[in-house]
């Protein structure tokens, strides 16, 4: 493959956000949204060729250098990529959203005095997580992985005058910094044991380290492979937001609707994902790794599901599904469903960034109101994001032949086949997680565009539906939400597409468990319509077509009843609570401690300035010393030098 | 030999320059401060010509200069640099620009005497890395204190008298021992060349005296906890000028001096003793980190993250014993040793530029105090944009050099001990914690008052200061290989001599 063509796709998103973003002033925000759009769409097509070559062409797998960044005993770390049918899959989908997110932006960001920024802030996303998603090695995927957190900082925190918005862009970073500090601690596992940062060799090693083990505390050993594992795990945790390091993505919908499409619904959350598939040669030989793998992702699918059905924040609701949806895919990786993953996370992509765009197409029409209980009816208003958010519903629920049917029903059907330890209770946590999905996300269609209108006189003066600039892009996302999943079904799951790209080891090979009854998508969707998910489904828009239509004071009614639950809920299992009054009291309180106690009166009061007092009392005793005079202290110093030499010289 | 060379065209350029402004006086600043730029440029330039002569891939002390100079007590005027020594010349030169720069329309208290001061310690400093002959080195090591105490005590802030006398006591008491410790070097070795003394061999008990003198001298200016306190007071009081310098150059003199005396001349005793330099370091990294969470000005803030970014230098540069211990090779001890000189260069830098950051808004609004302020972004976005730069770049972000040599670090630590590796790797979490909440409370956030609100956004002046900072922040982020090519032979060389026992009859 040529490299150019590879190097072209990253370097032109960043390319262009260094002209947006240094010269916005001379190139005025057409220019900005031309140059960035240009060249995102540029590297959309570029990556689309990619894809092709590789599938129609049967070009071979690349895995080369761009350069080198440095060397050190021996260890070459490079900046380069590997492009194999994983990585190809998600420049694709990157470079995709990313390109709708972008023309969307245009009418998003209209009245916005940060235009240019915004696009070279999205420019330069899309060029980190290219350099993620295309790295060959551990140093630059770790250079991706930071860069998208450090983008998604400053667009969490772009209205950087509303404290909230700056505060939930700290409490981003810091929490993914966390899992960083896992990340990186699992990197360095890695070089130790197999003494190379290339993907290749750390994968060729793997079984070898599977058999080595760690003694990290008296007696104590543990495999090698699985502290390593689950130290990347632990980042994975952080940018995938799974438990407990989930608690910034609901706030991190203080930044624009755009950037929640993009990076925290359909690509920078899901590097953590990308990231476990990528080591799959490692996981693979530490099921115990997986296991907690699979727990923690069920626990986030279900847990922040139900977090879903309380809010009234319209964009919240879907950032709750976002976290539960992840846990979806998590879940997936820790039964060893790679692929399954991989391919969810395409649907889920497609599906959720267009429910994001549709939320913020509505957003707009409002005037910036997010309470869905100021809705209401507004299908007859915007009926082309009425449409296409039914779509995305629809697929996000897993409605027959949409999309996201083929992948959550694949990977409940994964999670019933797999026996690793855990996959027991993932198994009911996905499975009731289907009716709390279809609940949520049908009492937001039903909130948002049914019923009557509860807004007041003056919004619906002023009420415009959005321009083309904003539908078009949800009508691009609307499609592959439809059919995606039928097309590419069989092929990404049953056909080898993803070849050796990930690897999963004879005896926890779930999904090949499923083939042996795959009888092609038309099929699949036609038996599903007896199975438990589907009825789970139903159930759960039955129940929000209940509650939200038919008897909305069954709401309240069950609030009321059940105001402990709600209560927990509301305040999302009390995590920011304990976060924010007792974890970070409590470092504060150490900093204090340590600053004042250690620093200022041991250090400072015992032993400089008491030592300085004791030389003053002695003096004082001596009458000698009393000046405080430089050159007097400095006199005994010299004393000092000549007796302690005088010491030496005997002693020695 | 050469008779006179490059190396002290560098150091006394300089000096003659810092002379010569001093001769231009105050009354003539205009041309005085001209002087000192162009004084500062030629060196530079000078020293980029070493930089662009000085071959890779050797050992050997390069530009060696060797004259007699003290015949009586066999010191020479012997100057030479290798890979270890000539990053620090370069930062040395490199760092002086920007804060003859920053002090142009901002010093008025006698400015011909001010720039003297930098330009004259800057050939100072420069020697210290570029002596090879112990006496020369201790005395530019001890010279260059003189400006430096001049720069706090004459332009410093309102404590500067007690900042002043902290500092000196602190580093002359560590100072002294080193001498007494180079003394007894002579003596034995009959030479005051440092090669001489590394090659010397020495019993254990010698070896653990001499470490622990040298050491005292060492952690002092690194500084190493718990002899650190004079570092905040030493900050808070200096000018913005000479902040920069402390923290950019002084601080890694100590760094310096542990790899080039204490590891190679007292390699036993660093190997007994190194449980000590690994705790402090540790204790540096992780207690300091939370103690530059809970401050309220800014400079002080950023001296105690300096301290526990110093902590990776000591830490890297002592981790080689741990790791022969845990896994039976030295392999990867390298990491650390690289780490260490590639994060004294990193920090030079960014720790240099955070420091003139508060600098350009103590000259708008003279209070270093963060409540004080509060959405600077919005009257400055240019300087909101570069402080947030360096602020992440403190924090260790990759693509930056912040990220370099702590990195490094931490692959060579996990080699030592997880626990290790996991300490150390604390830093992410907390510093980014101190470094984006001062940006919080600081550049983001609605205009705080209207003292802020009067604020200008940066002149060409500190436009060109900090944007040049900033440009090689992430030149070094992106592409380190040159940096780490220029150290390799010199850090595989260290790396022998720190391995082979020097007590005599050990094999």
């Amino acid at each position: 493959m040529n490299q150019t063509l590879l190097l072209a796709i990253p370097m032109l998103p960043l390319i262009a956000a260094l002209i947006a973003g240094l010269a916005g002033k001379a190139i005025g925000r057409a220019g900005a949204a031309a140059v960035t759009i240009g060249a995102v769409g540029a590297s959309c097509v570029l990556s689309c060729v990619v894809l092709k070559q590789m599938l129609v062409d049967q070009v071979p797998n690349y895995d080369g250098t761009v350069y080198t960044w440095l060397v050190s005993d021996g260890v070459r770390m490079q900046v380069g990529f590997l492009t194999d049918r994983l990585s190809a899959l998600m420049m694709v989908v990157v470079t995709f959203v990313s390109l709708c997110v972008h023309v969307y932006t245009i009418g998003y960001m209209e009245d916005d005095p940060g235009y240019q920024r915004f696009f070279a802030y999205i420019s330069l996303f899309t060029f980190s997580m290219l350099m993620l998603v295309m790295a060959n090695n551990f140093m630059q995927l770790f250079f991706g992985w930071e860069a998208v957190g450090v983008v998604s900082y400053l667009l969490i925190g772009f209205w950087y005058t509303r404290p909230t918005a700056i505060f939930a862009g700290l409490k981003a970073f810091l929490v993914n910094r966390v899992g960083d500090f896992g990340f990186v601690l699992g990197i360095a596992g890695v070089l130790y044991y197999t003494g190379s940062m290339d993907y290749q060799p750390a994968f060729a090693a793997a079984p070898e380290i599977a058999t080595k083990s760690m003694i990290l505390w008296h007696g104590h050993a543990w495999s090698a492979l699985t502290v390593i594992c689950i130290c990347l795990f632990i980042g994975a945790m952080g940018k995938s937001a799974q438990i407990p390091l989930h608690v910034w993505l609901p706030d991190s919908m203080e930044g624009p609707t755009p950037i929640s499409a993009l990076i925290h619904a359909a690509t920078m959350v899901t590097a953590g994902i990308f990231m476990v598939a990528r080591m799959s040669p490692l996981f693979e030989y530490s099921p115990t790794a997986l296991s907690f793998v699979l727990v923690i992702g069920a626990t986030t699918a279900l847990f922040m599901g139900f977090l879903g059905i309380v809010n009234n924040d319209i964009k919240r609701v879907i950032a709750y599904s976002t976290l539960s949806q992840l846990g979806y895919m998590t879940v997936a990786l820790g039964v060893s469903g790679y692929s399954v993953a991989i391919f969810h996370l395409m649907t889920h992509a497609f599906f959720k960034a267009l429910l994001f765009l549709a939320a913020g197409a509505v957003i707009i029409a409002m005037h910036h109101e997010q309470d869905m209980r100021k809705m209401g009816g507004l299908r007859h208003r915007m009926p082309v994001t009425y449409w296409t958010a039914l779509i995305g519903a629809l697929a996000l629920i897993g409605t027959p032949f949409f999309s996201g049917f083929y992948s959550k029903d694949a990977l409940i059907d994964a999670v019933h086949a797999s026996h690793r330890y855990g996959a027991g209770y993932a198994y009911w946590c996905v499975l009731l997680g289907v009716f709390v999905t279809a609940l949520y996300t049908f009492r937001m269609i039903f909130m948002t565009f049914h019923g009557p209108e509860r807004f007041d006189h003056h919004t619906s003066e002023h009420f415009h539906d959005v321009g083309w600039d904003m539908k078009a892009p949800l009508v691009a996302l609307a499609i592959p939400s439809l059919i995606i999943g039928y097309l590419t079904v069989e092929p990404i799951l049953f056909g080898g597409y993803f070849g050796s790209a990930i690897k999963v080891l004879q005896e926890h090979d779930v999904v090949g468990e499923l083939k042996a009854e795959w009888l092609g998508p038309m099929a699949f969707a036609l038996h599903s319509v007896l199975s438990a998910p589907a009825w789970l489904a139903a159930l759960g828009v039955f129940t929000a077509w209940w509650c939200v239509l038919k008897r909305p004071q069954v709401g309240e009614a069950l609030r009321e009843r059940f105001s402990g639950l709600y209560r927990v809920l509301i305040n999302k299992y009390y995590f920011d609570w304990f976060n924010e009054n007792v974890l970070v009291p409590l470092a504060l309180a150490l900093g204090i401690l340590l600053w004042r106690g250690g620093d200022q009166t041991l250090i400072d009061g015992a032993m400089v300035n008491g030592s300085a007092h004791a030389v003053d009392r002695l003096a004082g005793a001596t009458r000698l010393l009393q000046s405080g005079f430089l050159y007097s202290y400095a006199f005994w110093m010299i004393i000092g030098l000549a007796v302690s030499l005088g010491w030496f010289l005997m002693h020695i | 030999m050469h008779q006179i060379g490059w190396l002290s065209v560098v150091i006394w350029l300089p000096v003659a320059g810092g002379l010569t402004t001093l001769a231009f006086g105050d009354e003539r600043a205009r041309q005085a401060r001209w002087a000192a730029l162009v004084t500062s440029l030629l060196a530079l330039a000078a020293c980029v010509r070493l930089y662009a002569e000085f071959a890779n891939g050797t050992a050997q002390f390069q530009f060696v200069e060797r004259v007699s100079w003290i015949p009586a007590l066999h010191s020479q005027y012997y100057l030479g640099v290798d890979g270890i020594s000539l990053p620090l010349i370069l930062l040395t030169a490199f760092m002086t620009v920007p804060v003859v720069i920053a002090g142009w329309s901002v010093v008025d208290k006698r400015p011909a005497q001010y720039y003297a001061a930098f330009l004259i310690m800057e050939g100072l400093m420069i020697g210290v890395f570029s002596a090879m002959d112990s006496l020369l080195f201790y005395f530019f090591w001890e010279a260059m204190l003189i400006p430096m105490f001049l720069i706090i005590g004459v332009w410093g802030g309102p404590r500067r008298v007690y900042a002043t006398l902290k500092f000196f006591l602190y580093t002359f008491l560590g100072s002294v021992l080193m001498l007494v410790a180079l003394i007894y070097l002579y003596l034995k070795a009959g030479d005051y060349s440092i090669a001489a003394m590394q090659q010397l061999p020495l019993t254990l008990a010698q070896q653990r005296w001499i470490f622990l003198a040298f050491l005292l001298a060492f952690a002092v200016k690194v500084p190493m906890w718990p002899v650190h306190t004079w570092l905040p007071d030493a900050h808070v009081e200096a000018p913005t000028g000479g902040s920069v310098i402390l923290a950019a150059i002084m601080l890694k003199m100590g760094g310096y001096g542990l790899l080039r005396f204490s590891l190679p001349m007292t390699p036993d005793a660093s190997h007994q003793l190194d449980w000590l330099i690994v705790s402090l370091s540790l204790i540096a990294i992780v207690y300091i980190a939370f103690v530059a969470l809970v401050q309220q000005d800014m400079k002080k803030l950023i001296a105690y993250s300096s301290i526990a970014h110093m902590g990776f230098v000591t830490l890297g540069a002592f981790l080689v014993f741990y790791i022969v211990a845990a896994t039976g090779s030295a392999k990867g001890a390298i990491n650390g040793l690289d780490g260490a000189v590639v994060q004294m260069i990193s920090h030079g830098l960014i720790s240099g530029a955070l420091f003139l950051c508060v600098g350009v808004m103590y000259d708008r609004l003279h209070t270093r105090d963060i409540n004080a302020y509060g959405g600077v972004v919005n009257v400055m976005p240019k300087f909101g944009a570069l402080m947030v730069l360096f602020a992440l770049a403190n924090s260790g972000l990759p693509g930056t050099s912040g990220f370099v040599g702590e990195f490094l670090v931490i692959l060579a630590s996990f080699k030592a001990s997880f626990w290790f590796a996991l300490l150390a790797a604390s830093i992410l979490v907390v510093g980014a914690g101190y470094n984006l909440w001062l940006v919080k409370r600081v550049i983001f956030g609605p205009v705080a008052n209207a003292q802020v609100a009067k604020m200008q956004d940066l002149n060409a002046r500190e436009f060109l200061v900090l944007g040049v900072l900033a440009a090689a922040v992430l030149l070094l982020g992106v592409w380190p290989a040159p940096l780490l090519n220029m150290m390799e032979a010199s850090v595989q060389h260290l790396l022998q001599q720190i391995l082979t026992s020097k007590i005599p009859g050990a094999a």
